[in-house]
């Protein structure tokens, strides 16, 4: 294999495996306010027990987000460098702002966090759980940003020739606010919180059927219910201005999302279904001149097809493109029928005995996950064979100097340690899932004591 | 060229990303020193104190790390690339140490089996000696100069970068940090561990003394481009006796128990290494021993002065916000450690 695709595989293996965490950890973080929030509110201990819980499971999955994100931060350098000097301008100022206004924040913040219990007020704990939360979602902003700059390119303009061609800066807000930047950052940070709320759902609906910290459970529940139920709502919506917008700015894109090859024809919207490239064709069910009515609120006008594009500036995967966008939008699907679904027996005020419901509630986790990824490969592959839309390569974006023996070994080498790091993260996740929520917090018992019995190794 | 108080933006951007990586070297450097230490001490108890006295703040020390690379993106796009695609091994490696020591320093203590946390202390300890070395061996390799070519191509092999300069200044950065983290972990600590940790922290001082002999000996032996500037402008040797001076410090602050001025003064003297390069190097950033032709500078590497001047409003902007909670962070985990239910 070529340097190109094993650079590939690599960056978009560790980008992926990345992924896992923060949506988690934006969307837990949303959650943790609420309940901190009721804790100041109504001063009930159980609040108090809840936001503990899940700042200890927020801690898990954050310091595998950082770990994993830092290798993402260099990748650009070591991998991609003609692509760093392309974007530099631009790019560069995304991830450097996104240090200064966004990790330092909840990197800051979270030592008060975990270790801030007995050393600050429940004020200024409250004041650093917002500062974390709302320091993840900054970090969306920046990165997103960026990365909608590439998708959609403005406020720039290109310098010199060659090697040394670059984009630069000509207007600073029409970069940030390109084409596409606030439709995506809405709906990456609304696919956040469904991964994050639906986490929260998953486990205590396993409390409530296992009948284990029945009371607090409940509560949690309602909190999580809440969050991922406006949240499954507004994704559907974001998505579909997110998809308005790629029909003008990304035709080839959108055009691979719904396998539609005919520029002169009217293009069908599938519910499901089989592209077959060679003959043009998807099989499927769909419903008939469905695409041109999303576009173009008729259903006779033509939608631009793969067709008119040049086969070297198209997407080539087009069915993976199409099969992944097409099971996002049937998770969302699904998302918005679970909450509706328990938000009207919890109207009925019998939510908590649907065991068949809870169940699948139980297994939802899952499911915002899954959509966070997939959404991700055809917002991506959809975009190739650009790494910068209409303007720079992928196959132009490499690092002269990196041979192909030394990407294997980092490879290798990441796929190694991030096996070890999803084995310990899954082992300890679930030994603290089983552990569950603390006893109430006893004032009397003093800290000292506290250490000694929690550390039977301490006299040995 | 646009100019604020008549500096350019670029030579205002190159004070900025020295500025974050010092930051960086002060603060992380405890971590990384105190990490490297870490299997000296012997008993349960010490090591958790240990551990729990840099166990609020690390993360927020590496940020400066990641502010660091952004930084150096943005302002030097040039230089972010070829040089971390020069140095991929040695990267990738780096940045795996940097997820062991993280997930070790957080999993530790969450298993009470003794072959768990064994396992961890170790892992913990080598990552932290390691990425202290990778990092004195990737600044002792910009100090001496790097095989960049035509177009950016990096012309020389692995093998280069283990040169007897670099690893000199390797194994003086591993020295430094393990004093500072000494002189760290002593501010922290009480009893027994103290008092083990005044022999540790005289014992690093002293190899660090020894090592900076040595390495500003080979400098001005093996590399005449640092002192160039000095010759140039002689008030600059104020820098390295400020530097002696702060490292003479340390030894009488110890002596006399003033941990905090010991502290400062080893801050200092770290700053002071790092503004010894900085000027060394300029106008260069990076220097191709191949032919200086290919030498990366601040005006050839740099990005646009529009980007350049947005960012350093960011900068201006953005470093009191980072600098006042960084304090609100330190000022909350005063004083001595003393573990409770949320200690690692
Ligand atoms: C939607 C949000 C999002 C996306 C698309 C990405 N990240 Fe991420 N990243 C986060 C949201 C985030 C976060 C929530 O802020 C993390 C995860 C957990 C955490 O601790 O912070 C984080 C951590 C994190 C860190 C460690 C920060 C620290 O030390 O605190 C770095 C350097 C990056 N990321 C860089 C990247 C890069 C270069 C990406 C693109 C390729 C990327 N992230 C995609
Ligand atoms: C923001 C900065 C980003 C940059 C510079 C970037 C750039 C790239 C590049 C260079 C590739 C390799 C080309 C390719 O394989 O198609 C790629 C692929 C990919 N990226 Fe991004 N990307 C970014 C953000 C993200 C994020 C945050 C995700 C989240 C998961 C993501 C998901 C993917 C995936 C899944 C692929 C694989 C596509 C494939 O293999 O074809 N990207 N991206
Ligand atoms: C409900 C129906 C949904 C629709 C119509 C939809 C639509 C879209 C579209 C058009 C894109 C591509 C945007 C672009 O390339 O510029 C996209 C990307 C994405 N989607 Fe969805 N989506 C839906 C549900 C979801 C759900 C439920 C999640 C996660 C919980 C999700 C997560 C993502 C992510 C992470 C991306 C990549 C980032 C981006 O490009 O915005 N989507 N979605």
């Amino acid at each position: 294999m070529d340097v190109e695709i094993l650079s590939r595989i690599q960056f978009a293996f560790t980008v992926a495996f990345h992924y896992i965490y923060p949506p988690l950890s934006i969307g837990l973080g949303v959650v943790m306010v609420l309940m901190e929030g009721m804790y100041l509110r109504t001063k009930d201990p159980i609040y108090e027990k809840m936001t503990r819980f899940w700042i200890k499971i927020f801690a898990l999955i954050f310091g595998i987000g950082v770990a994993t994100g830092i290798v993402m931060e260099f990748e650009f350098g070591t991998n991609w460098a003609a692509y760093s000097r392309y974007v530099g301008d631009i790019f560069g100022s995304a991830l450097a702002a996104e240090g200064i206004f966004a990790f330092a924040l909840e990197s800051g913040f979270l030592g008060i966090l975990l270790f801030g219990w007995n050393r600050v007020g429940p004020k200024t704990h409250f004041f650093a759980t917002l500062m974390v939360a709302l320091g993840s979602m900054f970090s969306a902003v920046w990165i997103v940003v960026a990365n909608s700059w590439q998708q959609t390119p403005a406020g720039f303009k290109i310098e010199g020739e060659g090697m040394h061609a670059r984009a630069v800066v000509t207007d600073f807000w029409q970069m940030v606010f390109n084409p596409s930047s606030v439709d995506r950052l809405t709906h990456v940070l609304i696919g956040a919180f469904l991964a994050g709320a639906f986490l929260v759902l998953s486990v205590n609906a396993y409390y409530i059927l296992r009948n284990r910290h029945v009371v607090i459970a409940k509560k949690a529940f309602k909190i999580a219910l809440l969050v991922a139920g406006i949240s499954s709502f507004a994704q559907l919506l974001s998505g579909h201005h997110s998809a308005d917008g790629v029909a003008v700015n990304q035709p080839a894109k959108l055009a691979a999302f719904e396998g539609h090859y005919d520029s002169l024809a009217v293009a069908d919207l599938y519910l499901f279904g089989w592209v077959n490239n060679s003959s043009q064709k998807v099989y499927g069910l769909k419903i008939p001149h469905g695409l041109t009515f999303l576009i173009h609120q008729d259903f006779n006008t033509p939608v631009t097809g793969l067709n008119a594009f040049k086969s070297e500036d198209r997407p080539g995967a087009v069915n993976f493109v199409f099969q992944t966008y097409h099971i996002m939008v049937i998770i969302g699907m699904l998302l918005i029928l679970l909450s509706t679904i328990a938000g009207y027996y919890l109207y009925k005020k019998s939510l908590f005995e649907q065991q068949w419901l809870l169940q699948i509630f139980a297994w939802s986790v899952f499911l915002p996950q899954i959509a966070n990824q997939l959404g991700w490969y055809s917002a991506e592959v959809g975009r190739q064979p650009w790494v910068v839309y209409g303007l720079l390569r992928t196959s132009d974006a490499l690092s002269e100097s990196v041979r192909a023996e030394q990407v294997w070994f980092s490879l290798i080498l990441f796929t190694l340690v991030y096996l070890l790091l999803l084995t310990l993260f899954i082992y300890l996740l679930n030994k603290k899932i089983k552990h569950g929520y603390d006893e109430p917090i006893n004032q009397k018992e003093s800290i000292p004591n506290y250490s000694k019995r929690d550390n039977p190794l301490l006299d040995s | 060229m646009e100019t604020f108080l008549n500096i350019p933006y670029s030579t205002w951007w190159y004070l900025v990303i020295g500025a974050v990586f010092t930051g960086y070297a002060i603060l992380d450097g405890f971590d990384l020193g105190a990490g490297a230490l870490h299997l000296f001490f012997k008993k349960e108890e010490s090591r958790r104190i240990a551990l729990n006295a840099i166990g609020p703040v690390w993360d927020g020390n590496e940020v400066w790390l990641v502010i660091g690379g952004g930084a150096l993106f943005a302002g030097f796009p040039i230089v972010y690339a070829t040089i971390f695609s020069a140095f991929y091994e040695l990267f990738m490696l780096f940045l795996v140490l940097l997820i062991l020591r993280a997930i070790s320093i957080e999993f530790r203590s969450k298993e009470k089996m003794i072959w768990w946390r064994k396992t961890w202390d170790i892992t913990y300890s080598l990552a932290s000696a390691m990425l202290a070395l990778a990092l004195g061996l990737v600044l002792g390799n910009i100090i001496h100069g790097v095989a960049i070519g035509p177009n950016y191509k990096y012309e020389g092999h692995l093998a280069d970068f283990f040169n007897p300069f670099s690893i000199l200044i390797s194994v003086t950065t591993l020295a430094l940090f393990m004093m500072h983290g000494a002189i760290y972990l002593v501010m922290k600590t009480e009893d027994r561990l103290y008092a083990k940790l005044t022999v540790l922290t005289k014992n690093s001082t002293i190899f660090f003394v020894m090592m900076y002999a040595l390495t500003t000996i080979a400098t001005l032996l093996y590399i005449p481009h640092m002192a160039e500037q000095y010759k140039a402008y002689p008030e600059m040797f104020a820098i390295p006796v400020i530097s002696m001076l702060a490292l003479a410090n340390i030894t009488r602050s110890i002596t006399k128990r003033k941990y905090l001025l010991a502290f400062i003064s080893s801050a200092v003297v770290i700053a002071m290494l790092m503004v010894m390069v900085a000027i060394g190097l300029f106008p260069n950033i990076v220097i191709s021993t191949i032919d200086p032709i290919y030498n990366l500078t601040v005006e050839n590497s740099s990005s646009s002065s529009k980007s350049l001047g947005i960012m350093l409003i960011f900068v201006l902007i953005g470093v009191p916000l980072v600098a006042a909670y960084t304090s609100f962070v330190f000022y909350t985990f005063r004083g001595k450690v003393k573990l409770d239910e949320q200690s690692y």
